[in-house]
């Protein structure tokens, strides 16, 4: 039987990159996958993607998934920072950089890692006293214009925001927890598997509808909130509980603070601004040739400029 | 009056910084610049915003010598703070003007004074009560141009070519210059001194005045430069400033408001340098500027760029180091840590301007030698070379096309039937083929990483495949000794040999032409990159003894000259380094040469 291809001719093997060398049941690999899945669904074009990463068993997974993209393994820390050049370099390029505790964050192996909250306890029994970083809560101090939280065992819900991230106009935040098996799923660590599957509270029920398809689900009134992504596309945010606008930055900073005071792990969309310009279009670079392609003619002063500007330093 | 000099002094400003000084220096360098008369600038100025003492020596000769020269022969004295020690500096013979107030009691009797009550000038003919402090510098502008003959018109010219871009503030600051002038003229006309600057022709033609940090920005741009990322820091930060100047002017199209260029302050140097890789690994032409501590910082990341093989550029205008130094003082030492900046084995491509010509020139070449090597490019300026004015011909608007390396289109992929490796060295020089992402062809992607790889970029921990690209990567540096910037050579003839680099070169210049009047001829190799090349070994075989010139502690290029030397050539070699953080002055050369190749008695 034929393979289903997507909107662009591909099969769902053209998304899939080398064997992992992650550990069995790791998390890592569900989020792998779910990129796969995402990525395929979404016909993105495997040359436009580029997989950036740092330091650490996350930043290896990018070359677990579209082996024709190009990739790049940097150093400790400073995927953003290569992933931003690279973007100025060619704006037309999908920026898809994965980083972890080991990377962004923090480092170690079987250590605390900087996200770890007060009281978890370490696998040789350590407790940790240092507060945690949040980076749904840096992000939105940041002003990053999408941030969203979710679990590596949950595709429906990481499927449809790691989508929406793609479709989003400027730089988006997925924080994904995904238990450590190995050095962070026993009793007393707030990040593991049974630790994380009890406290997940959904914000919504996401969905997402790409462009180029038609909006078929329909919610009742006032149970659904619409938000329109700058390409066209849709996210649909179905309520579960209370009330809450994804847009409203302020609100989604109470949000994260309440949840983490209550001992939730809140996921779902916390905040997104469509409105928002991306890097590219706030430095003015040109939106159809890269900068990496001019040459000469469009970079280099004419002769006429050049001679005028030299015989202003007389 | 008998033994006027004419147009051979130096002079120097003692003034307080922050208080608008180096504009009256401008406007003196300026209207001296345009009487023909060869100068040359030295700003020496404190790490500090407003209220440290500071000091901008002009220096003037028939020869046009560029380098500094410890003491003045004029002082204008207008800092409180340093005035008993700025006085103990002039040279005897020379003239002082100094604020009337400060006391001559047990002063020096070999020096001409002139007091001038500027405080009290200031309060009674400056009506601007708000520029009366920067103008009060003006006022030794009008004084300094009466002592030395300086036309009032060559004054004015100085004045507006300093505010050349506003013209409002040309008369305020000639009608300071004035009460100056006629101070002078109606108390100092009788009082001799004995220095005296006249028109000059055929001195300076065609000579303009440039920074360093301006000549690098310009070359950058002129080289290609669209992606930009800094983190500012002295005495670099003016060439990334320089650069966005520029660009606004020359990079923006009026109509559309589009940026050919972006250029970044990022969060720290290293963001900023990781910026400038990522851009250059996806196909523009990156670089970042730093110094000092900032390139401290950029260790890791250089190894990355050396490792993977990403072309970038990375200026690094020197100052004196270790940790925070003297944040404002120039020295060559950083040399030996950009040449292997990284932990494990590293060596650069670093390239040595010499005068501001080649800050244009080397910065728009290390863009094309990046893209060429697959490599970070460091371009080693200093404080002294970045951030003074020097005179230099005008630059050359280049001819060669940009070299954008070894890239594989999508079309050449479809050729080789995908059958490529990014580190497979097909053309045995160590350089090997590359493709950008967004290449659009199924079989162009491949991994980048820091981490060990084989030719067709896997990761791999296999010892072969590492020894395998090591050694590729050291034959890659052996090809570039020759494609970089070759040593300029200068051989009237002599067994002595001189080798420097970078800003000491005018020094050497001036110091040459003094031995040469005392009968010592020498001859001179400038190195201009590193690795080293081939013919500096020759140089040193064809000399009995050299002396390599250096700003700083340790000897650094010295110790790598000699590591490129066969046993037998190794004891021709000597040291000379100067490493106080001021520029480097003639008489540090000639001093130590003449007592070393001085025939025991």
């Amino acid at each position: 039987m034929a393979a289903t291809l997507n909107r662009i001719g591909l099969a769902r093997d053209a998304y899939k990159g080398a064997a992992t060398t992650m550990c069995a049941g790791c998390g890592h690999n569900s989020i792998t996958n779910h990129l796969i899945k995402a990525l395929y669904e979404l016909g993105v074009e495997p040359q436009r993607l580029a997989k950036m990463s740092g330091i650490g068993c996350s930043s290896k997974t990018p070359a677990y998934f579209v082996e024709q993209a190009h990739g790049f393994n940097g150093v400790h820390g400073r995927m953003p920072a290569l992933t931003t050049g690279a973007q100025l370099a060619d704006r037309r390029l999908i920026m898809l950089g994965v980083s972890g505790d080991g990377d962004t964050v923090s480092i170690g192996l079987g250590q605390f890692s900087a996200t770890a909250d007060v009281g978890s306890v370490q696998k040789k029994g350590a407790v940790n006293t240092f507060q945690p970083i949040d980076p749904c809560a840096v992000a939105l101090t940041l002003g990053c214009s999408f941030v969203a939280r979710s679990f590596s065992g949950d595709g429906k819900q990481l499927v449809p925001l790691i989508k929406a991230a793609i479709a989003h106009r400027g730089m988006a935040l997925l924080d994904v927890i995904s238990p450590c098996v190995t050095f962070n799923d026993h009793d007393g660590s707030t990040k593991s598997y049974s630790w994380v599957k009890e406290h997940d509270e959904e914000i919504h029920d996401v969905s997402f509808i790409p462009f180029f398809e038609e909006i078929a689900v329909d919610y009742a009134p006032g149970t659904a909130v619409s938000v329109e992504m700058h390409d066209g596309s849709h996210l649909l945010l179905k309520k579960l509980g209370e009330e809450y606008d994804p847009t409203d930055r302020m609100q989604a900073m109470h949000l994260v603070e309440d949840s983490r005071a209550k001992g939730q792990l809140l996921t779902g969309l916390l905040y997104i601004d469509e409105s928002s310009p991306d890097f590219a279009t706030t430095e003015h670079i040109p939106a159809e040739r890269p900068l990496r392609d001019l040459g000469e003619q469009e970079l280099r002063l004419s002769r006429a400029d050049f001679d005028t500007f030299m015989d202003e330093f007389a | 009056m008998s033994n006027v000099k004419v147009n051979e002094l130096t002079f120097q400003a003692a003034t307080v910084n922050g208080s608008g000084s180096q504009s009256a220096n401008m406007v003196l360098t300026r209207a001296i610049f345009s009487m023909g008369i060869p100068v040359a600038p030295k700003n020496v100025f404190p790490s500090n915003i407003e209220g440290l003492p500071t000091w901008y020596q002009l220096r003037i000769t028939p020869e046009g010598y560029m380098a500094r020269k410890g003491d003045p022969d004029v002082l204008v004295a207008l800092n409180p703070a340093t005035w008993a020690n700025d006085l103990k500096t002039v040279r005897p013979g020379g003239a002082v003007i100094h604020e009337e107030a400060y006391s001559t009691a047990d002063a020096r009797d070999d020096v001409t004074y002139y007091p001038v009550p500027f405080a009290k000038l200031a309060k009674t003919r400056i009506a601007s009560d708000t520029l009366r402090k920067q103008l009060t510098n003006m006022l030794y502008v009008g004084l300094v141009g009466g002592l030395l003959g300086i036309p009032r018109d060559r004054l004015e010219h100085g004045v507006q070519r300093v505010f050349q871009t506003k013209p409002k503030a040309w008369q305020v600051n000639l009608d300071a210059v004035n009460v100056g002038y006629d101070f002078w003229e109606e108390n100092f006309r009788d009082r001799p001194c004995g220095f005296r600057l006249e028109p000059v022709k055929g001195k300076v033609d065609g000579l303009v005045l440039v920074e360093g940090n301006q000549a690098a920005a310009l070359g950058a741009l002129m080289g290609g430069v669209t992606v930009a990322a800094w983190y500012p820091i002295t005495p670099s930060s003016s060439l990334c400033e320089n650069l966005i100047a520029y660009a606004d002017r020359f990079r923006v199209d009026p109509k559309t408001g589009e940026r050919l260029i972006s250029v970044v302050q990022a969060e720290d140097e290293l963001a900023a340098l990781g910026m400038a890789i990522g851009a250059g690994w996806a196909g523009a032409r990156a670089m970042t500027s730093t110094s000092g501590p900032g390139i401290s910082l950029m260790a890791e990341f250089s190894g990355l760029a050396y490792y993977a093989e990403i072309p970038v550029v990375i200026f690094d205008i020197q100052r004196v180091g270790p940790s925070t130094g003297l944040p404002t003082r120039t020295m060559q030492g950083d040399v030996s840590f950009a040449y292997s900046l990284s932990h494990g084995d590293t060596r650069h491509l670093v390239l040595l301007p010499g005068n501001v010509e080649e800050c244009y020139e080397f910065a728009r070449t290390a863009f094309d030698l990046a893209d060429r090597f697959q490599a970070p490019v460091f371009v080693l300026s200093d404080l002294d070379l970045g951030m003074n004015l020097w005179m230099t011909s005008k630059f050359k608007y280049p001819e060669a096309d940009f070299d954008r390396g070894k890239v594989l289109s999508a079309e050449q992929i479809e050729k080789l039937q995908g059958d490529w490796g990014r580190y497979r060295d097909v053309d045995g020089d160590g350089i090997t083929y590359r493709t950008l992402p967004g290449t659009e062809h199924p079989l162009a992607g491949y991994f980048t990483r820091g981490s060990g790889h084989d030719e067709n970029a896997r990761y791999t921990e296999s010892a072969e495949a590492y020894a395998r690209n090591m050694d590729r990567l050291a034959r890659k540096l052996e090809g570039a000794r020759s494609a970089l910037p070759q040593p300029i050579l200068d051989e009237p003839g002599s067994e002595v040999g001189l080798i420097a680099f970078g800003s000491t070169d005018a020094a050497i210049a001036e110091a040459r032409a003094v031995l040469s009047e005392s009968g010592m001829r020498t001859d001179y190799l400038r190195l201009r990159a590193l690795p080293i090349s081939k013919a500096v070994g020759e140089f040193v075989a064809r000399h009995e003894r050299v002396y390599v010139v250096e700003q700083n502690r340790d000897g650094q290029v010295y110790d790598l000259v000699r590591l490129e030397l066969a046993p037998d050539q190794v004891g021709k070699l000597r040291s000379i380094r100067y490493y106080d953080g001021q520029p480097i002055p003639a008489e540090a050369i000639t001093r130590p040469l003449m007592e070393l190749e001085a025939v025991p008695a």
